[in-house]
């Protein structure tokens, strides 16, 4: 214990038990521990007091709108891909106070509330999910305008990254080139090696206050071999990708090809049921609920995830704007793969597989890219129909 | 723990009506005054997120004369339950008020030219301060036009400021109603139509919109048949909005925000868009 603090992008090897001092570590340093566990038939996140938590010897089978637990043959902690959850919701959480207000008379205050800002820590937050964050950091803070809230619960969270050892059904990440290996944006990062009766992992020190945290653990030196064993699980889960998504000229694709037959197509299946919103680690939108209590003195301001399938979510005076469920897909979209790139600089899409595992008719976003591209107007062509 | 951060952009800030006039049966112009503190400068064609307690918030166009601080006039219709709550306010009640957002209208680029302003029926508030401005400067600019279609004769908002403005000579007014009655011996007709009558110099003018979407699309027509160039083509657009900051992701048009690359849009930087339906 106490060992000597490595330098960032240094690797060293932890067992098991390495792993349960980590997290012990991170609880008795007052984080608040957010990892993996079984819950409502799927992995999610939540609180987290050791290793027992976690979902050993349990993985995920995803296809088009199919999503089964299975047992795995071994005792890996982190053998499953993602579950429905990501860690937005801790982040840009599903329902927030945003004020309250005070009337007497004709008198109106109205007041901040404090922040909650616990100081999370993020135990098996895959590349994907981190690109998602970083995309919802330049979301919420990047812009002229900030969520205040989102930053003070951004700040200081210590995030532990697992690399890939199982490619989902339904992922792509490595075609938006964000996993299987988490790139920067963690304090450390694990690759479970669980191969040969050994169940060990390699540990990447990311940041100064990850050496200093891992310094404190049980550990020993890796060698090139635990090296090379890492980088092959990452591979093989690269090769295991279920799907591939073309970003070629993704942008003019979509943006080009507003009146495209597919967006019928795709709206004769889809149900609206925002589900592809609700599990998308990047969806931001969000509606308000007003209120007041029943003597009317005091009233408060409710921000709830919203999603752009809804007929509310483009109301104005006179009706919704998007009223056909084709717009409402095409608005989401366009939105995630072209219009984000324009608002926010990057594609809002990281690859994880969310949307098409949990959609209930199994609407797959890298087949319904495929269509369109296969039968796209090209830039400069008057589209038939248009207006 | 508790964060020290920058204002919370959230929140509103108590304003107090100064002065309620009813427009129309379901229209009311609210004057506000901040209850503590200064009022925030606008540029014309701004708004703002009004609230009415425990009910809601919504996007209002600032109609008032920028040149006029001390306080925030705004005009609005009683369609729903918050802004019905609003127009019911009278004066000495408060609401709460967030704001000034967005873009506004090209005053300056305008300078020198000539304008033509296009309104339909409430699209003449967010306007409204665009002509204040032209009228307290008017030695900057060329000819001014006003174009303002209503449904009724009865439903000409600020019918005596209209009136008033009609007798300046520096000034051309023209008004169209879809349906007329005995009394009135104006245009019957929809806006687009007084375009062609406007004697427009394309290569000098520029064109302030705001109305319905459809009377805009129709008017964007008429302008590119006048021979005006997009990028001399302006419009206020509306879209659902909760948070005006770019944050609720409501307002997306196309890859733009109305709440902060709007409202005011330079038609040629969305031509494409516009011409979609249901974006």
């Amino acid at each position: 214990m106490g060992g000597h603090v490595l330098a960032i992008g240094a690797k060293a090897m932890m067992t098991r038990d390495g792993l349960q001092a980590l997290i012990e570590a991170l609880l008795s340093r007052g984080y608040r521990l957010i990892g993996p566990r079984l819950g409502e038939g799927a992995i999610v996140y939540d609180d987290i007091g050791g290793i027992a938590d976690l979902p050993a010897g349990w993985t995920d089978r995803q296809e088009a709108g199919s999503y089964r637990l299975e047992r795995r043959a071994d005792a890996a902690f982190f053998g499953y891909a993602v579950g429905p959850q990501s860690w937005k919701r801790f982040l840009h959480p599903p329902v927030e106070r945003l004020w309250q207000a005070r009337r007497e008379g004709d008198e109106l205050a109205i007041l901040p509330i404090e922040i909650e800002t616990p100081k999370f820590a993020f135990l098996g937050v895959r590349g994907c999910e981190l690109r998602a964050i970083q995309i919802q950091d330049r979301v919420f803070t990047g812009g002229s305008q900030v969520d205040v809230a989102y930053g003070a619960r951004r700040r200081g969270n210590f995030i532990v990254a697992v690399n890939c050892g199982t490619a989902g059904g339904t992922c792509f990440c490595v075609s938006m080139a964000s996993g299987p290996k988490a790139k920067g944006g963690f304090d450390l990062a694990l690759t479970e090696l669980i191969e040969g009766g050994a169940h060990e992992f390699l540990v990447e020190i990311g940041s100064a206050t990850g050496a200093d945290l891992f310094a404190g653990i049980p550990q020993r030196t890796a060698s090139g071999d635990d090296i090379a064993a890492a980088e092959a699980v990452v591979a093989r889960t690269a090769r295991e990708m279920g799907r591939t998504l073309d970003n070629t000229g993704i942008k003019e694709l979509l943006q080009g090809n507003p009146n495209h037959p597919r967006w019928d197509t795709v709206a004769s299946r889809c149900l609206t049921c925002a589900n592809c919103t609700m599990v998308c680690p990047t969806c931001f939108c969000t509606t308000v609920e007003d209120g007041s209590d029943l003597a009317g003195a005091t009233a408060a301001r409710v921000r709830k995830w919203d999603s752009c399938f809804t007929l509310d979510f483009s109301f104005v005076h006179g009706g919704p704007v998007r009223s056909e469920p084709r717009a409402r897909y095409r608005q989401w979209m366009t939105h995630k793969l072209a219009n984000w790139i324009d608002q926010f600089g990057k594609s809002g899409c990281v690859g994880c597989g969310r949307c098409i595992t949990w959609c209930p008719v199994g609407i797959d976003i890298t087949e319904e890219v495929a269509a369109i591209r296969a039968n796209a107007r090209t830039a400069g062509t008057p589209e038939k129909g248009g207006a | 723990m508790t964060a020290a951060f920058p204002a919370n952009a959230f929140v509103p800030t108590a304003y107090r009506v100064i002065r309620q006039r009813r427009e129309m049966r379901d229209v009311a112009t609210l004057e506000l005054s901040a209850a503590a503190g200064e009022l925030p400068t606008f540029a014309p064609g701004q708004f703002n997120m009004l609230y009415a307690f425990g009910v809601g918030e919504v996007a209002i166009s600032v109609s008032g004369d920028p040149g006029n601080r001390g306080r925030f006039v705004h005009t609005l219709r009683a369609v729903g339950a918050v802004s019905t709550a609003l127009a019911r306010l009278e004066a000495g009640q408060m609401l709460g008020l967030r704001g000034p957002f967005g873009t506004g209208w090209p005053m300056t680029a305008a300078v020198g030219s000539d304008l033509v302003i296009i309104a339909g029926g409430l699209g003449l508030a967010p306007l409204r301060p665009a002509l204040y401005h032209l009228l307290s400067h008017r030695a900057d600019y060329g000819g001014i036009t006003v174009l303002y279609g209503t449904r009724h004769p009865r439903d000409i908002l600020y019918r005596r400021e209209i009136e008033r403005w009609r007798r300046r000579l520096d000034l051309d007014i023209e008004i169209t109603v879809d349906h007329a009655d005995r009394a009135w011996h104006g245009h019957v007709g929809v806006v687009p139509a007084l375009i062609p009558r406007a004697a427009i110099d394309p290569e000098n003018t520029f064109a302030l919109v705001c109305g319905p979407e459809a009377m805009m699309r129709f008017t964007v027509a008429g302008l590119r048949d006048a021979g005006l160039a997009p990028e001399r083509i302006y419009l206020s657009m509306e879209r659902n909005m909760k948070c005006a900051l770019g944050l609720c992701g409501r307002c997306q048009f196309g890859p733009t925000f109305i709440c902060k690359d709007g409202p005011v849009m330079r038609f040629d930087r969305i031509l494409q868009i516009f011409a979609t339906r249901e974006i």
